[in-house]
């Protein structure tokens, strides 16, 4: 790193005069910038450059890695993108040392990087100064250190690296539990009294005034969740209502924290694929689609699938993307109060294709299905018939029974009409994406913008909406599944023979030594893998842009002025997976 | 006109209510067309050409399964000679993403290793179903086995399988998974003619000159038969490890006596091992006392 | 009437009460509700089991409540995280007697391909008792019928005159777990502060 910044002519530095002192270096992947002066270039980039979204915001924890000291022992990396444009974004990177981790937070530029700068400092302890509201958010106050430092050990920490050594060959089979003196996944600091425990008080959400109310009632919190069937799984908001009306909401994650990151550090390249399958859990496909994209860059040549195999991605994907999409929209209704039978009627269809990817994958949830410079294995044409009667008959039929009994319906309109609303500008600003931002007018979508794999080969339209409303997400959803049907015409009629893996199929991954950030459109939105590559077996670093993680960012601000039923369903549209969220 | 969307709405389920019973009523039901009767109760298979979906109606009725499917692990056994296929390379384990595969090496006199397992534990409450096993096992020796019903009232030693419950023989493989087995058999016997080297000792180097990854260019399952054939081989003597021989105590998860510890030293989290042992002690008997009082105790 | 007199009187209220065994049973088997409670992935399949194709009502299990005070049986269905399972008990603890618990998945029965992760419970029957394991990641459904079928297997072996609940007493409830640096149990305290408090150099070694 230190040979590039050395190397490199000051005039090369990229934005080098548009911010004196602001640019310090660069490498090959992203601009090294000076922490004093990154909202002034961050505004800038805004400003100037038309970089208007904040894709990505995570840190990386160089301890012991070749060529760093405690001197740069973090990095906090930024990936900004161009919503106008499109194309490839620019990557910022804040070097920090070991002793003194705090840098100005980019919330009033980007106000999208709320929950984001929250995640870094509640995995890695980082402090972005500014943060109106800098707690931990997945894991609980008090709890003890910052999980995702290199130096920070589980309790049932076994070695740095899988594969571990004691399951072969001499595998005396050891239950976990008996490595820690409590029998259970824990371990507590020397010297912690728990006797003496106070736990911490509750978060409260910042209340906001709502203009043109004139009777002032006592605010009454009241917390959702955990445990609420509408909040999608273990999602929890502490709600403060004026009456009936939400004056301030506070979105409370980490129910469903599983560490997919610090145990991807640990897992090797390969091993991460089933993982990213329990991200978002209804579309497997998609996860491992960003995934294998990924980390294909850091292959090179390797890494290049086989023209079949594209296709079958971009199948799976596509299916995966209806897949999706019928069990939002059905599960939006169940919000709505149309309990399960709008529901039932779309896991059919959903069932169906589930089906296929059994018979493809072996699994009906957790596909496991793609591999680096391919798939898994090949389908064949009984399959594929089988996907063209779905594709050709089936699908469409439903979506136009979905449209006939629901879009025009009544209720539907009278409780999703003019609910959340988003504008295009407080979209942007806030990091929404997929649906989401398509909904409020933002012809986004990375398929587009910036495509991957084949899809510059299939003609279709990316859905835009100018609703700004639930109505319009719901509306969106649906003519998106009706383009999926198209893209899965054109792809099903293209497909054409040969083999489906290049080279030899092995458990070995060769990487290069270097970082990549591989993203696709998922059904959620952009969900993007940064991984950072020590050229070893295991990832140095694992990150997800995980879309419906981001997508929160946008929940209060829309929310708030509304009735507490519609909050429900406000949520209800950004269509969060909670393994996703909270990974 | 108001209520237009919602009268629409009601004629579609109205519909579909109608529909249902016009095909239950009818000679044959549509979810009957394509199914077939074997001993463990009918095998549905689902149309596509018809509008909605068919209950499965378990445990009566089954759905068919595709012959990749996977659920967990299963080792195979050549049917004729008895012998394990499993020569104990570690490549499953290496590659298990959560890591639940044990294996024991087994020695022979002299206590040099062979290639066989002694020991091989697969941990069904940590397996994520992930088929990596399966897929990158040089030598066909573990298989993704179909059988689901595995739900049992106790997790030790219920979920944690060992090479007796793992094992099944090669016509049980052959039955469940039909394309793979004939095409594993093809190569099987190309690779006999070429050099000849017996069938179950395992190559001279590891898995250096390796077969393919099984089914890597498996067609993917037409119409499997009946899945349910064999049943999951009873435990012989179900041992597993650290219950000592002729243990005959409960079995309940924290009533198992713990693998041995040092008699003295300190246990990694710099705790002296005498105190664990205490402490696991006092552990127990709070545990057994909370399965008292929620009168969870179970007799088989 | 008069066969009455040849058989002992003990036996005349075994005959009964396996009546009334079998009559408790079989309407306490016939109508279990579970929990509307999903926790990962596994409650979708949950969900599938409970929709069109595998159509949990045939057990007369359709209602799902989303109250645990009308509940019979909790299926834990997915991956317990520590920030979670203080909740889970205390759900647990409003349940009305008598409850069951179903473990659904490898998450929920031993930490499942998570049980490594820092914020990760290594099976919910750490702070439960649990009835049934399902494994499987996920179990399909039907792999989740088949182990509510093993539960009610189990329901028509109990007995009216010996199950624990018709007792005097109130139940206590199981602590509620707290979260300070990590999870603990209020009543291990004493044990905890044995290792927390103890003096670095330990004196035995
Ligand atoms: S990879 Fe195959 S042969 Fe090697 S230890 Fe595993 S099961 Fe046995
Ligand atoms: S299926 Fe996956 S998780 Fe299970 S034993 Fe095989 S490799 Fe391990
Ligand atoms: S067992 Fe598997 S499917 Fe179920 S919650 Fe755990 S990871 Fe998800």
């Amino acid at each position: 790193m230190t040979d590039d910044i050395t190397t490199m002519e000051a005039p090369a530095l990229p934005y080098a005069d548009a911010v004196p002192g602001a640019v310090v270096g660069a490498d090959e992947f992203g601009i090294i910038v000076n922490r004093d002066k990154l909202v002034e270039f961050a505004l800038y980039l805004r400003n100037n450059e038309g970089f208007d979204y904040l894709s990505s915001l995570t840190a990386v924890d160089y301890l012991g890695f070749e060529g760093r000291t405690a001197e740069d022992r973090f990095e906090v990396v930024y990936h900004l993108f161009d919503t106008k444009k499109g194309g490839d974004g620019v990557v910022l990177k804040v070097r920090l040392p070991e002793d003194d981790p705090q840098l100005p937070s980019l919330i009033m530029v980007y106000p999208g990087a709320d929950l984001q700068e929250r995640e870094v400092y509640d995995f890695y302890g980082i402090r972005f100064n500014g943060h109106p509201r800098l707690r931990r958010i997945f894991l609980w106050e008090g709890f003890d250190g910052h999980p995702m430092r290199k130096d920070w050990k589980e309790a049932y920490y076994e070695a740095e690296h899988k594969p571990f050594k004691s399951r072969w060959p001499n595998g005396h089979y050891h239950w976990a539990e008996d490595r820690v003196p409590w029998g259970d996944n824990v371990k507590y600091p020397q010297g912690w009294d728990p006797n003496a425990f106070e736990p911490a008080p509750p978060p409260l959400p910042t209340i906001h005034d709502i203009p043109g109310e004139e009777i002032k009632t006592d605010r009454v919190i009241v917390n959702m969740g955990p445990q609420h069937p509408s909040t999608h799984g273990v999602f929890r908001m502490i709600v403060a209502l004026d009456g009936e009306t939400v004056v301030g909401l506070e979105p409370e994650c980490g129910y469903l924290h599983r560490n997919h990151e610090k145990i991807g550090e640990r897992n090797t390249w390969l091993g991460n694929i089933p993982f990213t399958d329990r991200l978002d859990y209804l579309s497997s496909m998609s996860n491992n689609f960003g995934y294998v994209l990924a980390v294909e860059q850091l292959m090179g040549e390797k890494g290049k699938p086989p023209e079949r195999a594209e296709y079958l991605r971009v199948i799976m994907a596509e299916l995966t993307r209806i897949a999706n999409h019928m069990w939002s929209i059905g599960f939006l209704l169940n919000d709505l109060g149309a309990f399960f039978t709008p529901a039932l009627y779309t896991i059919q269809e959903r069932e169906m294709i589930l089906d296929l990817f059994e018979e493809a994958s072996g699994s009906r949830m957790m596909c496991n299905y793609m591999r680096f410079g391919g798939v898994r294995r090949d389908v064949d044409e009984d399959w594929l018939n089988r996907c063209r009667d779905l594709v050709h008959n089936r699908i469409p039929a439903k979506i136009d029974e979905l449209d006939e009994y629901l879009t025009n319906n009544e209720i539907l309109l009278a409780r999703t009409k003019g609910v959340g609303y988003l504008s295009a500008e407080d979209a942007i600003a806030l990091s929404v994406c997929g649906p989401m931002l398509r909904a409020s007018g933002v012809p986004y979508d990375l398929r587009r913008s910036r495509p991957y794999s084949i899809y510059d080969r299939f003609e279709f339209d990316v859905v835009t909406d100018d609703g700004c409303d639930v109505y319009a997400r719901y509306r969106v959803r649906m003519e998106e599944m009706r383009q999926s049907v198209r893209i899965l015409k054109q792809a099903l009629d293209d497909i054409p023979e040969g083999p489906v893996f290049k080279g030899k199929p092995g458990y070995v991954t060769r990487v290069a030594k270097g970082e990549a950030y591989g993203a696709v459109e998922g059904p959620k939105g952009e969900l993007g893998f940064y991984v950072v590559s020590d050229g070893t077996d295991n990832p140095w670093r694992y990150h997800i842009r995980a879309p419906s993680y981001i997508n929160l960012n946008a929940l209060a601000p829309m929310c708030i002025g509304y009735k507490v039923a519609d909050s429900v369903v406000i949520l209800g549209a950004i269509d969060i997976v909670l393994g996703e969220t909270d990974r | 006109m108001f209520g237009i969307g919602i009268l629409k709405g009601l004629g579609v389920t109205l519909k579909h209510t109608v529909s249902t019973y016009i095909d239950d009523f009818s000679r044959t039901p549509t979810r009957y067309a394509d199914s077939y009767e074997t001993a463990a109760g009918r095998i549905l298979r689902q149309p596509t050409n018809i509008t909605g979906i068919v209950t499965v109606q378990y445990p009566e009725e089954r759905r068919e399964l595709p012959e990749n499917f996977r659920y967990i692990p299963m080792l195979l056994y050549e049917e004729e000679t008895g012998e394990d296929r499993c020569t104990a390379c570690g490549i499953c384990s290496k590659v298990c993403p959560p890591q639940c595969i044990w294996i024991v090496r087994d020695k022979d006199e002299k206590g040099k290793p062979i290639k066989r397992p002694a020991e091989f534990y697969i941990d069904a409450s940590i397996c994520m179903s992930c088929g990596f096993c399966a897929e990158f096992c040089p030598f066909d020796a573990i298989k993704m086995n179909h059988d689901y019903e595995l739900a049992v009232y106790d997790r030790f030693p219920g979920l944690i399988y060992d090479k007796d419950e793992l094992s099944v023989p090669t016509s049980y493989y052959a039955a469940l998974y039909p394309q793979a087995w004939k095409q594993e058999e093809e190569k099987r016997a190309k690779k006999a003619k070429k050099p000849r080297r017996p069938a179950k000792k395992g190559p001279s180097k590891p898995p250096a000159k390796k077969e393919p990854a099984p089914a890597a260019k498996a067609e993917p399952a037409a119409p499997a038969p009946a899945t349910e054939a064999a049943p999951r081989p009873k435990p012989k003597g179900g041992h597993w490890s650290p219950i000592p021989e002729g243990y005959t105590g409960p079995l309940i998860t924290s009533e198992l006596p713990l693998p041995p510890v040092p008699a003295e030293g300190v246990s990694p989290s710099g705790v002296p091992w005498k105190r664990i042992m205490e402490l696991r002690e006092k552990q127990l008997l709070h545990y057994r006392e909370r399965r008292k009082a929620e009168g969870k105790e179970i007799k088989l | 009437m008069a066969n009455d007199q040849h058989i002992p009187e003990e036996l005349q209220r075994n005959v009964f009460m396996t009546t009334v065994d079998f009559l408790y049973n079989w309407s306490r088997k016939n109508s279990m509700w579970p929990m509307l409670f999903g926790l990962a992935c596994c409650a979708i399949e949950m969900i599938c089991t409970a929709a069109g194709r595998y159509d949990l009502a045939r057990f007369g299990m359709e209602v799902m409540r989303p109250s645990p005070r009308q509940c019979d049986l909790m299926i834990v269905s997915g991956t317990v995280t520590k920030k979670m399972a203080p909740t889970i008990v205390r759900l647990y603890n409003q349940m009305a007697e008598p409850r069951y618990v179903l473990s659904m998945g490898a998450c929920a029965t031993g930490g499942g391909p998570f049980k490594e992760g820092y914020n990760v419970v290594s099976g919910i029957d750490k702070y439960i008792p649990v009835d049934v394991y399902v494994p499987g990641c996920p179990p399909t459904p039907e792999a989740l019928l088949y182990g509510i079928l093993k539960l009610h297997e189990k329901v028509e072996n109990q007995s009216v005159k010996t199950v624990p609940w018709y007792r005097k007493e109130t139940p206590k409830g199981i602590a509620v777990p707290e979260l300070g640096p990590d999870i603990f149990q209020p009543d291990r305290a004493e044990e905890i502060a044995m290792f927390t408090l103890r003096p670095i150099p330990a004196e035995e070694s």
